[in-house]
């Protein structure tokens, strides 16, 4: 290789190095590089200790621009004209407001039109492009990695240095290249890619990399779709996962109120089309999946890695040879009150939830609302529908996806992040079973002793007519 | 932030891989809007009974034998999930500040060492050594030593563990990142400028 063809092979950049390099501030000998940060998102969960220490270290937000802050965690999903009953969560959401109101931040509040869950609603607004570094006190910040940025989850002592500095101590981490082939079968989703590519990775198989999802079925998503397959980045270990900029996602910002405007527009998409990887550019790890062979997803244990088709059957532990997986499966087994050899679809439910982070936006709900349509929700299940934000409940409404799902016997809420985490009250009882399309399926994670599959939202309205998981790439 | 320099102390042990944040602390508990008093509900759907306030005997840490324990020995991916740091707070506030296993989610990682707690991460023989010895002697106790990157036990399975410099320096001091951060105010300031020449669009 001659000196020349040697220094191009090194000059090509992934993604993920070009937005490292462009927000790299400084380094001093022995520590950590300071990264800067164009945006900063907030819930009321993981910021009020960050106030509380700026107020008694005596330091100001730097750029109250950079932030946007939404009530999601603990607002409720029904009776929203009434007090909130739980009283620490009202002190919490009153907190919120009192931080906003006294560092000059935009607050979508429990009242404002434009509220919701903060990783639907930011990208409503336009409020993420290309190429920025965002972080949040959350760990399913990377939905905005959907965009082409570098969007992390960061703790509270974080969420105050971010205030406080605009920058954060990071140290660079590896790349890996999710690479999916093929076409998606009828009715399998992101949301399938999403549990299929944990599958394959384990929930620390990403730890310590970003993940840049790449390949046919990554282009053939929606801007939704590609937010789902990157909300999950962090079910597989990863802080981030992104997906290089296209027609969609330009398309998706344009107009916006937080988009770039007139020349600014023109600039901005001149930048944006030299974000993505180089062709040729060296990432640490490649993983490949086909989405032709990715058949609706259902988890059958505690963990997201532990998931399967639904045309399969609950695994024995014996057939793991990994001694850790053994015994998580035979405890996830115990947990969920299931027999090994169990077929997916024998598997009855009593709960279903659609909503979250994961999967609230409006196509989330199109593809529910056509499972739904004249069915009944079976005997014995409740099915609640729960809108990621206002825009997408009022969107809804008016393609008539509430009474789909009304006129089904469904309940159609206000928006949050309702029995995602149940923080809120909406919960699980002991026992039960819920088909979800949240992100998490652990341990007491929708109330205590509540047992969660995840799956597509397809999938979770098919479970609740039905009574029990249906293998829907079946259907017509 | 409280200096960390050297303990000497009981290992508890939790033989458990992935145990995630929502375990450590239940969302139940995130609605407090203060830093303290989240030890009371550390583990608390494993530690308490039904009842929610009596212990459950069979959870291991409530074994008489591991009270007052300031190191917790646990299986892999420690700390997987959401990034509530109210999980580090819980730890802290129970009263650990040192952590050995062989691996740690990434947000519960960084945030142990800014809330004062050493996260050691060792090889896979090397923690299979130690819950040995806890098993063979519960009540054991371990000395760490973070200047010297030490740890040593009664039956020998002592060794040393890598740190990064600057998240020693920190903890060796009680140094706060955001002090640290704001000596470089004036390179952000340059940086910044920079930056709004350059995307002139995110600050329209």
């Amino acid at each position: 290789m001659t000196e020349e063809l040697a220094l191009e092979s090194i000059m090509k950049k992934t993604m993920y190095e070009k937005i490292w390099e462009s927000h790299f501030v400084h380094q001093e000998p022995g520590q950590a590089p300071l990264l800067y940060v164009d945006r900063h998102l907030m819930h009321e969960v993981t910021s009020p200790q960050a106030f509380e220490g700026l107020r008694m270290s005596n330091r100001k937000v730097r750029n109250p621009h950079s932030i946007l802050a939404t009530m999601d965690h603990c607002v409720p999903t029904k009776n929203r004209d009434l007090p909130i009953a739980d009283p620490i969560a009202k002190k919490q959401i009153e907190t919120m407001a009192e931080n906003c109101e006294e560092n000059g931040l935009n607050l979508y509040d429990m009242e404002s039109p434009d509220n919701g869950v903060i990783h639907v609603v930011v990208p409503e607004h336009g409020f993420v492009h290309p190429g920025m570094v965002v972080v949040c006190g959350d760990s399913h910040t990377a939905t905005h990695g959907a965009f082409g940025a570098l969007a992390f989850g960061i703790g509270t002592s974080e969420v105050e240095h971010v205030m406080a500095t605009q920058t954060l101590p990071q140290q660079k981490s590896k790349t890996m290249l999710v690479q999916v082939d093929g076409k998606l079968s009828k009715h399998c989703t992101a949301k399938d890619i999403a549990l299929a590519i944990v599958g394959v990775t384990g929930t620390a198989g990403g730890t310590g990399y970003v993940m840049e999802y790449a390949g046919e079925a990554i282009d053939a998503l929606s801007m939704e779709g590609r937010m789902t397959v990157c909300n999950m980045a962090i079910e597989a270990g990863a802080r981030a996962g992104m997906v290089a900029p296209d027609q969609k996602t330009f398309e998706f910002l344009e107009g916006k109120e937080f988009a770039p405007k007139g020349e600014q527009w023109e600039q901005a998409l001149t930048y944006w089309k030299s974000l993505a990887s180089d062709d040729g550019a060296e990432y640490d790890t490649i993983i490949t999946l086909n989405a032709s062979e990715i058949s609706p997803q259902v988890t059958w244990g505690t963990s997201p890695e532990q998931v399967i088709g639904v045309n399969g059957a609950v695994p024995a532990p014996e057939s793991f040879d990994d001694k850790g997986k053994r015994l998580a499966c035979e405890g996830a087994l115990k947990y969920m009150d299931l027999a090994a050899e169990t077929k997916m679809t024998d598997i009855e439910i009593d709960y279903v939830f659609i909503g979250s982070c994961t999967n609230g936006r409006i196509e989330d709900f199109r593809d529910a609302a056509e499972m739904a349509k004249g069915t009944t929700v079976a005997k014995g299940v409740t099915a609640i529908a729960v809108p990621g934000s206002f825009h997408v409940k009022i969107q809804a409404e008016k393609e008539g996806i509430d009474k789909i799902f009304k006129d089904a016997g469904w309940e159609w809420r206000e928006p949050g992040c309702s029995m995602c985490l149940a923080m809120n009250g909406d919960e699980l009882k002991d026992g039960q079973r819920c088909a979800s399309t949240s992100n998490r399926n652990f341990e007491g994670r929708q109330g205590k002793g509540g047992r969660t599959h995840l799956v597509s939202p397809a999938m979770a309205a098919a479970a609740a007519s039905a009574g029990h998981f249906v293998d829907i790439s079946k259907l017509g | 932030m409280e200096k960390y320099t050297k303990h000497e102390s009981v290992a508890a042990l939790m033989n458990r891989n992935n145990v995630d944040t929502d375990q450590i602390i239940p969302k139940q508990f995130l609605k407090k809007v203060e830093r303290s008093g989240f030890g009371v509900h550390l583990f608390h759907d494993w530690r308490y009974n039904a009842d929610g306030v009596t212990d459950n005997p069979e959870f291991e840490l409530n074994k008489p034998a591991f009270k007052g324990a300031k190191v917790l020995v646990v299986g892999d991916n420690f700390g997987c999930g959401s990034s509530r740091e109210h999980a580090p707070w819980a730890i802290a506030d129970y009263g650990f500040n040192t952590i050995i296993s062989t691996s740690y989610a990434d947000i519960f990682y960084n945030n142990c060492f800014k809330n004062g707690i050493l996260a050691i991460v060792v090889e896979p023989a090397q923690l299979d050594a130690l819950m040995e010895e806890i098993n063979a002697n519960e009540g054991v106790s371990f000395s760490v030593d973070l200047e010297s990157q030490t740890v040593n036990t009664p039956a020998g399975n002592g060794f040393s563990f890598e740190i990064d410099p600057f998240r020693k320096d920190n903890m060796l001091n009680g140094l706060d990142d955001i002090g640290l951060t704001l000596k470089h105010v004036d390179k952000i300031s340059v940086f910044e400028e920079e930056h709004k020449q350059r995307l002139p669009w995110l600050w329209a």
